[in-house]
C-alpha cells in the first residue's frame, strides 16, 4: 500500500491519460470542491464537458480558479491529463506564483485498461489513438518528471497500487500554530554569548552548566529571530546553547542570513568572506569536529519562519509580509532571510531596504530581526529586535503576549558597523494606505457586536472630505457619532419632549438616567498632549505641535494656526491638573465650541441669516398687499391671519439663531464645554467609565474658557424625579437653550464580542422602522447610547420658522434607521477610541474613525 | 413669494384681460409644492396691481422632488423659497400667466402686441451679484431699476447685506416680454442650487427667450446660469458632510477653476459652472457662447467641451491684456512640453481635475499611458464627460485610467509610471500634510521624473482686482524662495534633484505667474 504525503497547503497535479481514473482518484481521496477538472471548466465555458475546441478558454477559467484557491490558502487538485510538459510547468508557475508547493501524482494504467474505460464512457467518442498518443507524451515525460519543478512526483504504477493508494496531507515545517508559548523571542545575539546568557537569565531563565542548554521554570520557549552568529566573540557558544535548547524543546530558531552563509561556507561552497563571517569560521576551526557537524546540520535544518499560537505570532529573521506567512517559495525564504530590497543602495554602500512593515496591515504580530536600530519600536504591529549588541548596542527580547520589551547592554563594542548606529531615525509623517479606507469595508467592533458595514460611495465622499480638509489623521483619533431623538412628542405644540426619552430608557430597563444640556455651538474634540514629547510619544507627531480641535468632519477650527495653537495651549494649561489625576501625558475631549458663529458664522449667514432676511423683507409686504385686498373686499381672510402669524415665526426664527451668534477675535469670547473624556493612557474612558466619573471629573477644570455643562439626575422609577428634570428642560429650552442630551448613567452592560467572530451579520442601513430578521429588529433596539431632546424655539432652525404650523405633518418622521446610525456609529468611536488606548498601529485607528465620517453621509433625514 | 405687475395704461382694470385673471377674483392655482394665488390689491380706471402670492410649503417641496433626489441636506428643509423669487415664483409664473405669456389676448389683441407703461416688484429678490448685477439684466430689456440691498440682520451690521434685494422695475414693455423676461431672469439672478432643474430646460429657454434674450448684452451669464448647477444632484453626499462641519457647501467645491476673476463682485467664484457637455448647438455661438473667452465671472462658458480648450476657463486679471493665451492654457502647454523633453511615454495627472492635461496628454500619442486622478468624485464625471470616456475608441480607452485617490494615501496605483505631474496641486494641501503627499509621491510612487507647478505669490501684484490668494481653496501660495526651499527639502529626503522654470512672460520684477518644478529621481538623468 502506498501512501502519498501531500503538503497542506498546496497545488496536486494529476498527471495521467485520459481514461487512467484520475477523476476517480480525486474523488475517492479529496473533497469535491478541493478539486477542479479540466472537464468541468469546459463545461463552464462551452455547456459541453466534451467541446475540445473549448479547451483554451476551460483552461483560462481553471487557472483563475486554481489561482485564486492557492491566493486564499487552499489546498488544491487539478484533474486534468497534464501528459505534456507545457501543461504541467504552467501550473507549477501557478503554484509558484502563489507562494505553495506543487506535488504531482502520476496515474500509470496500461492502454487497453484506459481504451476500454474511454469505450464504456458514451460522452467521450474520441478513438484509441488519442489515448495512445497521450500515453506516448506521458512516457516521454516520466523520465524527467521530476526536474519539472514539483516539490515532489508520486507514481503509481498500475490499476491495483492505484487502488490501495491512500493519501495524507502533512502540515508546513513553517506551521507551528499549535504552540501557544508563552515565549520569549530573542533579538539578533551574533556570538555575544555573554550578553545572551545575561539576558536569559533576566527573563528568568535556568542555564545548564557548561551552556549546553536552558529551561524556564514557567514553560516558557525562547524564539530566536536568527543571526546566532558571525561578528561576536563566541558564536560556538551561542550555537551549542541554543541548539540544546532547541534540541530540549525549550526553543526555536528560524535562520538567519549568517546561518545561511555560514552553513554555505561549512558545506565548502565558494562564498565571499565578509560581515563577521572569518570570525565564525576562526571560531569554529577550534571546536571539535563532531560539533561543527552539529552546527552545520542545525543551521541547515533552520527554516525560514514559523507561524505559532494559532497564527497570530509571526518570527521570522528580516520579517514577512502577510502574504508569505505560511508559504514557501524561494522568494518567501528570500524575504524571510534578507528583507525587502529595493534594488538601490545607501550612502554606505548597503541595500536599501523597501518599509514593508510600514505598508503591514495584518492581524497577526511579526517579529523579527535583521537591520539594526537604537530601540526596538513597533510599526503596524510588526517590531524589529536587532539592537545591535554586536556592534555595542543592547540584546533585547519581546516576551509574549504580554509585548513587555527586556534589554541587556552591549558589554563593548564587539565589531564596528558599517553605518552608525545610532544614525537619526526615520521620522514616519503618518502613512496610511489608500486600501486602509476605499470601497466597500466590514469593521469589527468590540463594542456593540460584529461588524459595521462602509459602504463604496460613502467612503468615496469621506475620502474627499478627509484628505482635504482633515487634521493629520495622527491628531484624529475620533469623530463623534450621530445621535438620535427619542420618539415623537404627542404634546400640543411639541415635536420633542423629555417623556418619551426617560420612557425610552424605563422601557429598556435603565433605572436612572443624567440630564445634560446641550451647548448650542460646535462639536469639537480636542486631543492634548502634555509636551511635545509626549506627542511624540504617544501619537507619533514630531514636529514640536501639542494637540489639535477639530470638527466633526475632522477639519480644524481655525485657519490661523496661531489661533489654533493658541487654543490648544489654553485647554492643555486648563487640562494639566486633570492629567495629572489620571496619570496621563495626554487627552482626549469631546466638547462643544462655543459660540455656534465662530466656525458656522459662514453657514449661518447664507443658510439661516438670509432665510429670516428674505421672510422679514417679503412677508411685511405680503402682508400690506392683502390688506389692500381685504380693503376691497376680495375673500383673503384665512390667509392674512396665515401670513400674520408668519410673520411673527420669522422674528422667532431670528431669534433662534441669533443666540448662539456673539463675536469672537482670536480666542476672547470663545468657550469651549467638554462634557466626556473620551480617552487617555491605557484608557478608553468613554467605553468604560460612567457619566458622573466624566461630569464630576470635569466640573473641577477651573478656567474661564472652560464652560460647565449643567446635568440633573433623574430616577425613571419616581414621577417627582421625572417632573423635576422636564421642569429643567422647559426652564433651559425656554431660556434659548438648545435642549439635553439623556443618557443612562451606567454604561449598559454590553456582550464583549471576541474580535474575529463574524456570527453576527453588520447592521447595515436597515429600513426604516427595522423590518429585517429578529436579530436586525433587536439590534435596532439595543439601548441608545444617549437621545437629544430639543427644545421648541431651537427646532425652528432645524425645521424651518414656520414647523409649528405644520407639526400634524412632522410628526409622522422615521427613526429607525437614525437610531441604528447612532448605534453603528458610536460603536465605532469606541471602537477608534479602543484601539487608541490599546496602541494599535495609525491605521488601525483611522479605520473606524473614516468608517464614522462615512456613514455620516448616508441618507438619513437631516432633521432627526 | 410675492410678485406685482402694475399698469397705468387706461383703463388700466384690463390687466385682468392680458393676464387672463379676473381682478375682482380671488384664484387659486395648485402648485406640487403649495398654492399659487393671483389676486389685485388695487384695481382702478388708473392704475391696476396683480399680485401673484406663493404659497410653499417645504415639507411639500422637498417631497415633490420624488425619492430619488437627495433629500436629506437641511439646507432643503430650511430655505429661503418660502419668502423670495425664486425659480419657484418663475415657475408659477409661466404656469398661471401661460397665456399671456405667449401675449395672446383675443379681448385686446393690440394691447397685448405692444408696449405698455409697467411696473413691477419683486420684494425679496436673490441676486447673486447684487443690486448692480439686476441693473445689468434688466435694463438693457428698457427697464427702469430700482434695486436695493437687504441687510442680512439689523442684530448684526457686520454681517452686511445679504443676497437680497428688493427690486422694482418701472418701464414700457410688451407684458408678454416682461413675463418671459421675469421667467428666465429670476432663477439667473438667484443662481441657487437648481436640484429640481428638468432636463428640457434647454427648450424652455430658447422659447422664453426668443423675442430678446439673443440681443442682450449679458446672454452669456444669462444662458450660463439658467442652464448651470446641473450636476448639484450628484453631491448629495458631500452637502451632508459639509452641514456636519457647520460648513458651507460651495466653500468645500473642488477647485475646478482656478484663475482669478476679472470682475471683482464676482469673485471668488466657488463653483465654476461646468459646462453640459451635451449642450444642442443652438447654444453655441449664436447664442450664448462668446468666441473668446467669457468676460465677467471667469468660468467655463456652456458649449464648451474638451475639443475647444482655448474657450476654458477665464480671462488673465489686470497684467494679461486681450488677446494674450489664458495662464491654464499656457501652464498645461509647458507641462506638456517638459514630459515631451523628459521622453517620458507613461504619465500619471495627480489631482488631474476635469481632465485637461489627461486630455491633452492622450492627444498626444507619445504618451503611451495616461492616468489621471483626483480625489473629487464629481471632478472625475465631469472629467468622464469631457474626455467623452463612454464613446472614446478602445485603442485610446486603452492608454487612460480615471481613478479616485488621494494623495495623502499611499497608493499602489501611482506607481509604475515615467513621470507623475502635480499641476497646482500642493497649494491645495494643508501645510502640515504636506510631508504626507510628499512621502506618497516622492517617497512611494517614486516616479522617475515629477513635474510641479504652483502659483508665484510674487506675481499677485499684477492682479489688478485679485485680494488675497487665487483660489478660495489655496492653502497658501509660494514666492519662488519659498518653492525652492522646499523643493530642496524634498530633494534631500527623497533623493531627486529638481531644476526650476517659469510659466508665462517671467516678469523681470515678479518672476511668471506659475512656476514650475523638475524633479527627477538621482541617477535618473
Amino acid at each position: 500500500m502506498t501512501e502519498i504525503a501531500v503538503p497542506a497547503m498546496s497545488l496536486v497535479v494529476l498527471v495521467g491519460v485520459s481514461g487512467s481514473g484520475k477523476s476517480t482518484f480525486a474523488r475517492k481521496h479529496f473533497a469535491p470542491t478541493q478539486v477542479i477538472s479540466s472537464d468541468f471548466c469546459r463545461g463552464l465555458v462551452a455547456d459541453d464537458e466534451n467541446d475540445q475546441a473549448a479547451t483554451s478558454d476551460a483552461f483560462d477559467v481553471l487557472h483563475y480558479i486554481v489561482r485564486t484557491r492557492l491566493k486564499r490558502g487552499l489546498l488544491t487538485v487539478v484533474d486534468a491529463t497534464n501528459v505534456q510538459w507545457e501543461a504541467r510547468r504552467q501550473l507549477i508557475d501557478l503554484g509558484k506564483s502563489q507562494d505553495v508547493l506543487v506535488d504531482a501524482i502520476v496515474l500509470d494504467v496500461p492502454e487497453e485498461v484506459a481504451v476500454e474505460r474511454n469505450e464504456t464512457r458514451p460522452d467521450r467518442d474520441f478513438g484509441a489513438h488519442v489515448v495512445r498518443r497521450q500515453r506516448k507524451e506521458l512516457k516521454r515525460s516520466l523520465g524527467k518528471i521530476s526536474r519539472d519543478g514539483f516539490r515532489r512526483v508520486h507514481v503509481l504504477r498500475g490499476v491495483e497500487e492505484i487502488e490501495a493508494a491512500t493519501v495524507v496531507t502533512e502540515k508546513a515545517w513553517t506551521d507551528r500554530r499549535e504552540l501557544t508559548g508563552p515565549f520569549d523571542i530573542i533579538g539578533d545575539v551574533h556570538g555575544c554569548r555573554a550578553e545572551l546568557e545575561t539576558l536569559l537569565r533576566e527573563l528568568g531563565w535556568e542555564i545548564e552548566p557548561g551552556g549546553t542548554g536552558a529551561s524556564h521554570p514557567e514553560g516558557r520557549t525562547a524564539v530566536f529571530v536568527g543571526d546566532l552568529v558571525d561578528r561576536g566573540p563566541d558564536t560556538p557558544g551561542v550555537l551549542r546553547l541554543v541548539m540544546g535548547m532547541a534540541a530540549a524543546g525549550t526553543a526555536l530558531c528560524v535562520s538567519g542570513n549568517h546561518e545561511q552563509k555560514l552553513a554555505r561556507a561549512l558545506n565548502g561552497r565558494k562564498v565571499r568572506v565578509a560581515h563577521g563571517l572569518q570570525e565564525s569560521l576562526d571560531q569554529l576551526a577550534a571546536e571539535p569536529e563532531e560539533f561543527r557537524s552539529a552546527a552545520l546540520a542545525f543551521m541547515d535544518g533552520l527554516i525560514s519562519h514559523y507561524q505559532l499560537d494559532g497564527g497570530r505570532l509571526v518570527v521570522a529573521h528580516a520579517g514577512l509580509k502577510e502574504a508569505y506567512h505560511g508559504r514557501a517559495s524561494g522568494r518567501v525564504r528570500s524575504f524571510a532571510l534578507y528583507g525587502d530590497t529595493t534594488g538601490e543602495t545607501d550612502e554606505y554602500g548597503l541595500p536599501v531596504r523597501y518599509p514593508w512593515a510600514r505598508e503591514y496591515r495584518g492581524r497577526a504580530m511579526v517579529v523579527y530581526g535583521h537591520t539594526p536600530v537604537p530601540e526596538a519600536e513597533w510599526i503596524n504591529n510588526t517590531i524589529c529586535l536587532d539592537t545591535g549588541v554586536v556592534f555595542g548596542g543592547k540584546l533585547t527580547a519581546l516576551r509574549y503576549p504580554s509585548r513587555e520589551i527586556v534589554s541587556v547592554p552591549a558589554q563593548r563594542v564587539w565589531y564596528e558597523p558599517a553605518r552608525p548606529l545610532s544614525a537619526p531615525g526615520y521620522r514616519d509623517p503618518g502613512m496610511l494606505s489608500i486600501t486602509d479606507v476605499q470601497g466597500t469595508k466590514h469593521i469589527e467592533v468590540r463594542h456593540g457586536g460584529g461588524r459595521i458595514k462602509v459602504r463604496e460611495e460613502n467612503a468615496a465622499a469621506a475620502l474627499e472630505i478627509m484628505s482635504r480638509f482633515a487634521v493629520d489623521p495622527r491628531w484624529l483619533v475620533y469623530l463623534p457619532p450621530t445621535m438620535a431623538p427619542p420618539e415623537t412628542s404627542r404634546l400640543d405644540g411639541y415635536l420633542e419632549h423629555p417623556a418619551e426619552a426617560f420612557d425610552e430608557f424605563a422601557a429598556a430597563g435603565v433605572g436612572r438616567v443624567v440630564c445634560e444640556e446641550k451647548h448650542m455651538g460646535s462639536r469639537a474634540v480636542a486631543v492634548l498632549a502634555r509636551d511635545p514629547e509626549a506627542a511624540q510619544a504617544r501619537f507619533g507627531v514630531g514636529d514640536g505641535s501639542t494637540g489639535a480641535v477639530y470638527t466633526r468632519t475632522g477639519r480644524p477650527f481655525f485657519d490661523d494656526p496661531a489661533v489654533a495653537g493658541g487654543l490648544v495651549d489654553r485647554l492643555r494649561r486648563a487640562c494639566a491638573p486633570l492629567m495629572d489625576e489620571l496619570g496621563t501625558d495626554w487627552l482626549v475631549l469631546d466638547c462643544e465650541l462655543l459660540p455656534w458663529s465662530a466656525k458656522a458664522e459662514g453657514l449661518i449667514r447664507s443658510q439661516y441669516a438670509s432665510v429670516g432676511a428674505a421672510a422679514r423683507t417679503a412677508l411685511p409686504e405680503a402682508l400690506a398687499v392683502l390688506e389692500a385686498a381685504a380693503g376691497r373686499g376680495l375673500d383673503v381672510g384665512g390667509l392674512l391671519d396665515h401670513t400674520r402669524r408668519r410673520l411673527d415665526n420669522a422674528a422667532r426664527f431670528r431669534d433662534a439663531y441669533a443666540r448662539y451668534c456673539w463675536p469672537v477675535s482670536g480666542l476672547d469670547g470663545l468657550r469651549v464645554a467638554p462634557f466626556q473624556i473620551l480617552a487617555c493612557e491605557g484608557r478608553a474612558t468613554a467605553a468604560t467609565e460612567p457619566h458622573p466619573w466624566h461630569l464630576d471629573l470635569l466640573a473641577r477644570l477651573d478656567d474661564p474658557l472652560i464652560a460647565p455643562t449643567r446635568h440633573v439626575y433623574v430616577d425613571l422609577d419616581s414621577e417627582e424625579s421625572r417632573r423635576a428634570a422636564t421642569a429643567w428642560w422647559e426652564e433651559l429650552t425656554a431660556g434659548g437653550g438648545e435642549g439635553m442630551v439623556v443618557k443612562p448613567v451606567t454604561v449598559p452592560a454590553e456582550p464583549e464580542v471576541t474580535p474575529g467572530r463574524t456570527g453576527e451579520a453588520g447592521p447595515d442601513g436597515e429600513p426604516e422602522g427595522g423590518t429585517g430578521s429578529p436579530r436586525a429588529k433587536a439590534r435596532v433596539d439595543r439601548v441608545q447610547p444617549g437621545v437629544k431632546v430639543r427644545g421648541r424655539e431651537y427646532l425652528r432652525i432645524i425645521y424651518g420658522p414656520d414647523y409649528t404650523e405644520s407639526l400634524d405633518v412632522l410628526r409622522n418622521r422615521f427613526l429607525g434607521r437614525k437610531r441604528s446610525l447612532a448605534l453603528r456609529e458610536h460603536a465605532l468611536g469606541l471602537e477608534a477610541l479602543s484601539r487608541l488606548a490599546e496602541g494599535e498601529p495609525l491605521w488601525r485607528v483611522h479605520e473606524p474613525v473614516f468608517a464614522v465620517l462615512a456613514l455620516e453621509s448616508e441618507p438619513v433625514d437631516p432633521r432627526l | 413669494m410675492l410678485l406685482t405687475i402694475s399698469t397705468t395704461a387706461r383703463p388700466a382694470t384690463d390687466l385682468g384681460f392680458l393676464l387672463h385673471k379676473h381682478p375682482d377674483r380671488v384664484q387659486e392655482f395648485g402648485q406640487s409644492y403649495g398654492v399659487a394665488r393671483v389676486f389685485y390689491p388695487e384695481a382702478s380706471e388708473e392704475r391696476c396691481t396683480a399680485a401673484l402670492m406663493l404659497d410653499v410649503d417645504p415639507v411639500r417641496l422637498v417631497r415633490s422632488r420624488g425619492r430619488s433626489t437627495s433629500d436629506y441636506a437641511l439646507g432643503q428643509y430650511v430655505n429661503d423659497r418660502p419668502y423670495a423669487a425664486s425659480s419657484l415664483l418663475a415657475g408659477a409664473l409661466a404656469d398661471v400667466f401661460r397665456t399671456a405669456r405667449a401675449g395672446r389676448c383675443n379681448a385686446r389683441p393690440e394691447l397685448a402686441a405692444g408696449p405698455i407703461p409697467l411696473e413691477v416688484t419683486l420684494p425679496a429678490l436673490p441676486c447673486r451679484g447684487g443690486p448692480e448685477l439686476a441693473h445689468r439684466l434688466f435694463e438693457p430689456l428698457g427697464w427702469e431699476a430700482d434695486a436695493r440691498a437687504v441687510p442680512l440682520d439689523e442684530g448684526f451690521p457686520e454681517w452686511g447685506d445679504s443676497r437680497y434685494v428688493r427690486l422694482a422695475l418701472r418701464g414700457e414693455v410688451r407684458l408678454a416680454d416682461a413675463l418671459n423676461q421675469l421667467y428666465v431672469l429670476l432663477p439667473v439672478l438667484d443662481d441657487a442650487k437648481h436640484y429640481w432643474i428638468a432636463p428640457d430646460e434647454v427648450d424652455k429657454l430658447i422659447r422664453a427667450g426668443e423675442s430678446w434674450l439673443a440681443a442682450h448684452p449679458e446672454r452669456s451669464l444669462i444662458t450660463r446660469r439658467y442652464l448651470g448647477r446641473r450636476w448639484a444632484l450628484a453631491r448629495a453626499a458631500f452637502a451632508r458632510l459639509a452641514e456636519l462641519g457647520d460648513d458651507v457647501e460651495e466653500a468645500l467645491e473642488p477647485p475646478i477653476e482656478e484663475e482669478p476673476a476679472v470682475s471683482p463682485e464676482e469673485f471668488p467664484e466657488p463653483l465654476p459652472e461646468e459646462a453640459p457637455a451635451d449642450l444642442p448647438p443652438v447654444l453655441g455661438p449664436g447664442l450664448g457662447t462668446p468666441t473668446a473667452p467669457a468676460g465677467g465671472d471667469g468660468s467655463a462658458a456652456p458649449g464648451e467641451t474638451f475639443s475647444a480648450p482655448e474657450a476654458e476657463g477665464g480671462t488673465e486679471a489686470g497684467a494679461e491684456g486681450a488677446g494674450r493665451r489664458p495662464l491654464n492654457v499656457t501652464r498645461r502647454e509647458a507641462v506638456v512640453g517638459v514630459l515631451r523633453e523628459l521622453g517620458a511615454r507613461t504619465v500619471i495627472d495627480l489631482g488631474c481635475g476635469t481632465g485637461q492635461l489627461v486630455g491633452a496628454l492622450l492627444a498626444d500619442s507619445a504618451f503611451t499611458r495616461v492616468a489621471g486622478t483626483d480625489v473629487s468624485a464629481q471632478a472625475l464625471t465631469v472629467a468622464a464627460r469631457k474626455l467623452r470616456l463612454d464613446r472614446m475608441p478602445e485603442r485610446q480607452r486603452e492608454r487612460l485610467e480615471l481613478f479616485q485617490g488621494a494623495l495623502t494615501y499611499a497608493d499602489d496605483r501611482f506607481a509604475g509610471y515615467d513621470a507623475a505631474v502635480l499641476m497646482e496641486v500642493v497649494e491645495h494641501v494643508d501645510p502640515p500634510r504636506l510631508p504626507a503627499l510628499e512621502r506618497v509621491v516622492f517617497g512611494t510612487a517614486r516616479p522617475r521624473h515629477a513635474v510641479v507647478t504652483t502659483p508665484n505669490a510674487e506675481y499677485n501684484v499684477r492682479y489688478e482686482f485679485l485680494t488675497g490668494m487665487r483660489h478660495p481653496d489655496h492653502r497658501f501660495e509660494w514666492t519662488r524662495a519659498e518653492f525652492a526651499a522646499w523643493a530642496a527639502k524634498v530633494c534631500g529626503e527623497y533623493r531627486y534633484t529638481v531644476a526650476f522654470r517659469p510659466v508665462g512672460d517671467d516678469d523681470p520684477e515678479v518672476g511668471p505667474p506659475t512656476q514650475m518644478a523638475v524633479f527627477t529621481l538621482e541617477g535618473a538623468e
